[in-house]
This record gives structure tokens, sequence and C-alpha cells, in this order.
């Protein structure tokens, strides 16, 4: 018992970014590389999805076209593929080489945002595209008869309603999310799964790492579920069933 | 020279596809029998596969594969080493082929015991009432009257876990299984085409998820033939 707790003294800390003889976060080690690698390309995904699943259902081909093309790529490949693809493959050009973006594209970090940006998009789009067609008619039509213009109604009614009816499937990908991020660890990034494969090929003992890298990732996982929940219950609130306790409550 | 790597690696599909479908019998197996103890009115079968369900789907399937695979390897050692107080046992290593197989399946379980639980609280109680009637035994009544009515429930889910199973076969390469993506990354050694390398394993993968997408829709259709559809949508 004593021996498992000076294991966890020593090896806790690398999760946070620390030592034994450093400060905790003294690095982006672990912890802090996993939540820049699934926040950032959230917010990127979630911002590109809106236009993009607009267009997604556009009624022109040559619009719809090349994002179903898009979608289809990244959501039928593995993330592990697309990280390669994009890490290794691009070196190989000379143009990619010559170009101002090279500093950035031969960082594995830089590369990673990349690939989950592209790959969460793709994800992020879909669901919301799909909520914007299963839009209720009666919405549309109650804006449309109080005269709305399509860009009023559209920003005013149809994308906070898909917004919201998101929200159940959104929660699903942003834990795909966190869970994809562990592959970094193979392209020699050190997030809270490289911190567990750094400690097991120095100790040869697989059980706490893994097990301290299974916990945190637990952990996030149930705040992911909390915080969604959270939303869910005040912006999904309508949907909820009317239950004796609620109606005594409204009336 | 390209070329015949290229053809090394799409051999690889096999390994692939055996893993991918072994993996998704065992899942299938572990998802049935958990989603009957999730429902089961036994507290502690209850709690068993309740915990199974959320810490499986919390932890990264890579972080799982590793544990599994390294751990494995030392708790058989142990055991053998154990053993050998009574008898000559000689050190086995773990196949990586197998544990992958076995990691991958032990965690779709979980996805599986999920999709399956809705689908089984879809179908109407009379069934089963109705089939416990008649005298069926509750071995009949759930092979015979549940599990043909609760497939075309579990379908879209079903269809959503295999896509992600088949993607997440990939990362067995880090254990060293020769499949797609392993033998890729050594003709991207070979050749220093990484780009072309991986785009033809780009390939195979979607080309596996589009003949899935396409057999699942069919299956879909060969088992919701009973049920009854509204005249227009």
């Amino acid at each position: 018992m004593n021996e498992l707790i000076s294991q966890l003294q020593t090896e806790l800390p690398d999760f946070f970014g620390g030592s034994t003889d450093t400060a905790l976060f003294s690095t982006s080690d672990g912890l802090i590389l996993t939540l820049l690698l699934q926040l950032i390309p959230m917010a990127l995904g979630l911002a590109l999805s809106i236009p993009l699943a607009f267009a997604r259902n556009a009624t022109s081909v040559w619009i719809a076209k090349p994002v179903w093309m898009y979608t289809c790529l990244f959501r039928g490949t593995p993330m592990l593929v697309q990280l390669f693809l994009i890490y290794y493959g691009l070196a190989q050009f000379d143009i990619v080489k010559d170009s101002s973006l090279w500093d950035y594209l031969r960082d594995p970090y830089c590369c990673a945002l990349l690939t989950f940006t592209l790959n969460t998009t793709a994800y992020t789009m879909e669901i919301l595209a799909g909520q914007l067609r299963g839009i209720d008619w009666r919405e549309i039509e109650a804006a449309q008869s109080l005269g709305m213009s399509r860009w009023k109604m559209n920003m005013h009614i149809v994308l906070p309603s898909a917004l919201r009816r998101s929200l159940p499937a959104y929660s699903n990908e942003v834990i795909m999310l966190l869970h994809g991020t562990s592959i970094v660890s193979l392209v020699t990034l050190t997030d809270i799964t490289g911190v567990a494969r750094h400690i097991y090929s120095d100790t040869y003992n697989p059980f706490e790492p893994f097990m301290i890298a299974g916990a945190i990732y637990l952990m996030l996982t149930w705040l992911i579920t909390r915080i969604f929940m959270k939303m869910e219950r005040r912006w999904l609130a309508f949907l909820k069933p009317i239950t004796a306790n609620s109606r005594a409550k409204t009336q | 020279m390209m070329h015949l790597y290229l053809e090394h690696i799409v051999a690889g599909v096999g390994v692939t596809l055996l893993i991918a479908l072994g993996s998704l019998l065992i899942a299938i197996v572990l998802g049935l029998f958990g989603a009957v103890c999730k429902l089961s009115d036994f507290k502690l079968l209850h709690l068993v596969s309740d915990a199974y369900s959320t810490i499986v789907r919390g932890v990264p399937e890579l972080v799982w594969m590793l544990f599994l695979f390294f751990g494995a390897q030392i708790w058989l050692n142990q055991l053998i080493g154990w053993l050998n107080g009574w008898m000559e046992v000689d050190s086995i290593d773990i196949d990586p082929m197998i544990a992958g197989i076995v990691t991958i399946g032990f965690i779709y379980g979980a996805y599986m015991t999920e999709t399956f639980r809705g689908a089984l609280l879809a179908v109407p109680a009379g069934q089963r009432e109705a089939g416990l009637s008649l005298g069926m035994s509750r071995f009949q009544v759930f092979f015979r009257i549940i599990l043909p009515q609760m497939v075309v429930h579990a379908l879209p889910g079903f269809a959503n876990n295999w896509m992600v199973l088949v993607k997440s076969t990939a990362l067995v390469s880090v254990l060293g299984v020769s499949d797609l993506m392993h033998r890729a990354s050594l003709a991207k050694s070979a050749t220093g085409n990484a780009f072309g390398v991986y785009l033809a394993v780009c390939l195979v993968y979607l080309a596996i998820t589009s003949v899935s997408i396409w057999l699942l829709r069919l299956c879909e259709q060969r088992f919701s033939r009973g049920i009854r559809k509204a005249v227009s949508a």
C-alpha cells in the first residue's frame, strides 16, 4: 500500500505538467495539452459548421455536393489516418515546404489541431444540418407569416432551434473528440495518454500510469456529460415531458 | 516499386476486417448480456453492467488497448509463475491480433449494451407476456419473440457503433498487428511517399464504410418489413 502511494506521488504530477521537483502546470504536458486539443478544435469546429451546415442543405448541387464529399471523407476514415496523412503526408510536397505555412505544418501540435478541427467540423456540421432539415414546418410558416426575411428567419428562428436540438448528439461528439485526442501520443506529443506511455516506457509497469490516465479521462467525460445535462435542462426545457409536478409549478 | 507496396497495403484489408468482425461478435455477445443484466431486477448484475458500460465508455480506446495489452501480459506471466508451483507451464506471449480483437470487442460491448438496452425497452411488454401465457419458457420468449423484434430498433445504433468500431481498428497497429495502418507505416518508411500510402489507406476505409452503409440499409429494409409506416411523410 505504501509502495502504491509513493508511486502515485511520483507519477501523478507528470499528468498535470509537473514532476517530483517542478511545480504543477510548469509545462503544458498532460491535462493542459489534452484540454487545448479539445477546446480549440471544438470552438473552430462549431464556428465553421454553422455556415457549412446551411451549405450542406443548399438546393444548389454545386454547393451541397462538395460539402457532402468533405464530410464523407472525414467521417468515413479513422482520425488516426487523417492525422498521419497531414503530419507525414504533407511534408513531401515542395509547395508546402516552401510556403510560409511550413513552420506550422511541421509541428505535430499544429497538425493535430488542424486534423481535429477538420474532423470535428465534419461531424458537428452533419448533426446541425440534420437538425436544420428536421425543423418543424410550422416554425417556418410562423416566421414567414410575420414577414421575416430569409436571413432574419434563419438567424432568429431556424438556427437557434436547430442548435438547441443538436445538444444531445453534440455532447456525444464532444466526448468522441476528447477520446480521439489520445492519438496525438502517437505523433510524439505528451497529452494525458502520452504521459502514461512515457511512464510505462520508463518503468515497464502499465497498471498505475494507464489507470491514472483512464481516471482523468473518466472524470473529464463525466464533467462534459454534466455540463451538457445542465445546458439541455436549460435550453431544451420545452421538450421535457409534462409531469404533475411541473404543471403545478406553472399554474 | 510503389504499386507493390500498395498491393501489400490493400491486402491488409483482410486483417482489418477480421479484427473488426471478430470484435463485433464479442461486442454483440457482451452487449446482449450487458443489456439483459442492466434490465434485470437482480441488484448486483445491474450494478456490474452499469459500471461496465459507464467506465468503458468514459476512457479512450487507445488507453484501454495499451492498458489491457501490456497489463494482461503481466497478469498472464504472474499466473504462469503461480501455476508453475504445481506444474510445468511454458510462458505465453499474447498474440497482438487476439489482444486487439478482445480489447475492441470488450470496449464496443459497452456501447452495444446501451444500444441493445434501448432496443429491448422499445419492444412492448405485452409481447413478452403473450409469449409467457402461451407456455413458452423465458429463454424461448427472449430468443423467439423479443430478439427478432428488437433488431429493427437496435439497427440505427448498431450501424453507428459498427462504423466507429471499424475506424477504431486502425489503433491496433500500435500493438504491432499487421493491419492496414501497420503495413502503411512500413511502406511509408520504405518509399518515403507517406501521402500516397495513407491516401490508399483512406480509400480502403472509405470502401469498407460505404459497403457497410449499403449492407446495413438492406438489413434495415429486411427487418422493418413488419413495421407499418404512415402513407405520406
